[in-house]
């Protein structure tokens, strides 16, 4: 009612200074199911384009899968839409249930508790199991869910160095006195494609007696050598005490996310934690769906192998074309470019040679350091990276960047 | 008091900065982006433990924090008492 020109005119100009400065978002309408490829609306009223998507966090191309579509309408069939009630008081389905035992066994923990997301498992389980006589220890690119989850919580908080092993030992001899110590990390930092290393951090939390937390949504179903995740990739499969992971990106692709590990944590959640006892869980066909992608991947190894190769192949193309590319072995490979504007131009040609990649740049990652993030999916045959190879080393040559070093690209476009 | 500012100085240079960013005395640490909010928990703790003082929280603000200066003002008082 009070919502005055003066109020609207401070938020238009609010939107302008975003826009101005680069930083307003703009979404591309897709007409077609997740996938390879993609019909594109973009920018809104242009002609639909089929593109080839290399930014979707569908690693393991389940997101359209036969199989997981036909199990969600099945889903949806038997149990229906949604459930009209939080979990504890007529909100938990029997395929609730089954879903947390398996994902228990398929990450290799305790128990597990369903959220609606992984933003909400992040959100809820700090708070939910510790307290201001605690510290939580986070690396310093942890997800900003996490971060939003450290602030919801009265425990003291500390950083240390990303990865950086020695300075997250001086943390923990620092904060040794406090009741109750948590280090936090991704398995798979989401702008660099870089791995934890749990095994040190497993190491140093049982040498300082503190608990070892792990966000796995950039690394479930494929890192390891069954896809369990970082844990698994790095020889730590059951000495995790918290892994929150995603049904968004690999499991599936929908929505939905959870809380595995030890079951007293687990049950603290069940008790405590907000995003689990204010919202709605899991929508029955979603959680069909998932429980149809765990089958796959228990069953056979063939996506996260093949989404191995396909990265092999991406990583060593684009080495072999002269572009930059962050070092590393997981299906985010980010191109550097470094000048936020560049990596604006060169999102938007490929997008023309029928790519769709974007651009990252600050605040989203540091200053000087845009790149376009390329994400490999099992769901990518060759051919489909043949012709994303092609227009990368089209689009490069058109601004001479191919097989130059950072000096000379910022020195040619700054940073 | 320069010893002070000195130690300070390295600790905040070696916790907190990762590039080539000069820190002097005055340097705006927190407004200037250098310290974040999150991590000025570890200097308070390093200034408690290195100069067997306590900090109340609400002395230990991100206004009394925002550069080497302005922490060994703090320092000195509590020393002193």
């Amino acid at each position: 009612m009070a919502y005055t020109d003066k109020t609207r005119g401070m938020y238009n100009d609010i939107l302008t200074g975003m826009k101005d400065a680069g930083l307003f978002k703009q979404e591309r309408y897709i007409h077609s199911a997740q996938a390879a490829d993609i019909i594109v609306e973009f920018p809104e009223g242009a002609e639909l384009k089929k593109v080839i998507n290399i930014c979707a966090n569908n690693y393991l191309g389940l997101s359209s899968h036969p199989e997981v579509v036909k199990a969600a309408h099945a889903g949806l069939d038997s149990h229906g839409y949604g459930m009209s009630s939080v979990r504890f008081i007529c909100g938990t389905q029997d395929i609730h249930k089954k879903l947390e035992k398996m994902v228990t066994e398929f990450l290799g923990t305790e128990d597990t508790i369903l959220f609606p997301s992984c933003m909400d498992a992040n959100a809820g389980v700090f708070e939910a199991v510790l307290t201001k006589d605690d510290v939580m220890i986070s690396d310093r690119l942890v997800h900003a869910s996490i971060i939003d989850g450290i602030r919801l919580c009265s425990a003291m908080h500390d950083t240390f160095k990303h990865s950086d092993m020695g300075h997250l030992e001086e943390k923990l001899q620092l904060h040794n006195d406090k009741r109750q110590k948590m280090v936090i990390t991704d398995g798979v930092f989401s702008m660099d494609g870089d791995t934890a290393k749990l095994d040190q951090m497993a190491e140093l939390c049982e040498k300082y007696d503190a608990m070892l937390f792990c966000d796995e949504s950039h690394s479930s179903g494929f890192i390891g050598k069954t896809g369990r995740g970082t844990h698994e990739k790095c020889g730590v499969m059951g000495k995790m005490d918290i892994i929150t992971t995603t049904f968004g990106k690999g499991l599936g692709g929908a929505s939905g996310g959870c809380v595995s590990g030890r079951k007293e944590l687990v049950e603290m959640c069940r008790q405590k934690a907000r995003p689990y006892l204010f919202s709605n869980t899991i929508a029955p066909p979603v959680v069909a769906g998932v429980i149809k992608v765990l089958e796959i991947l228990s069953a056979t190894t063939e996506r996260r192998d093949k989404l191995e190769k396909n990265t092999e192949f991406w990583r060593k193309g684009l080495t072999e074309a002269g572009l930059i590319i962050k070092d590393g072995d997981t299906p985010i490979v980010p191109v550097m470019l470094f000048n936020a504007k560049l990596s604006q131009d060169v999102s938007k040609d490929l997008y023309n040679e029928g790519i769709y990649a974007i651009g990252f740049f600050f605040p989203v990652v540091p200053q000087g350091a845009a790149r376009i993030r390329t994400q490999i999916s099992a769901g990518h045959e060759i051919h489909h990276l043949e012709k994303a190879l092609d227009a990368f080393r089209k689009v490069g040559k058109k601004y001479n960047i191919l097989g130059k070093t950072k000096a000379e690209i910022i020195e040619m476009y700054g940073m | 008091m320069e010893d002070m500012k000195e130690i300070v100085r390295t600790y905040v240079v070696n916790e907190y900065v990762e590039d080539d960013t000069e820190v002097t005395f005055d340097t705006p640490l927190i407004s200037g982006g250098i310290v974040d909010s999150f991590s000025m928990v570890s200097l308070k703790r390093f200034l408690e433990n290195k100069y067997k003082i306590s900090i109340p929280d609400d002395k230990a603000t991100p206004e009394a924090f925002d550069s080497v200066n302005k922490i060994c003002m703090l320092v000195k008082e509590f020393t002193k008492e």
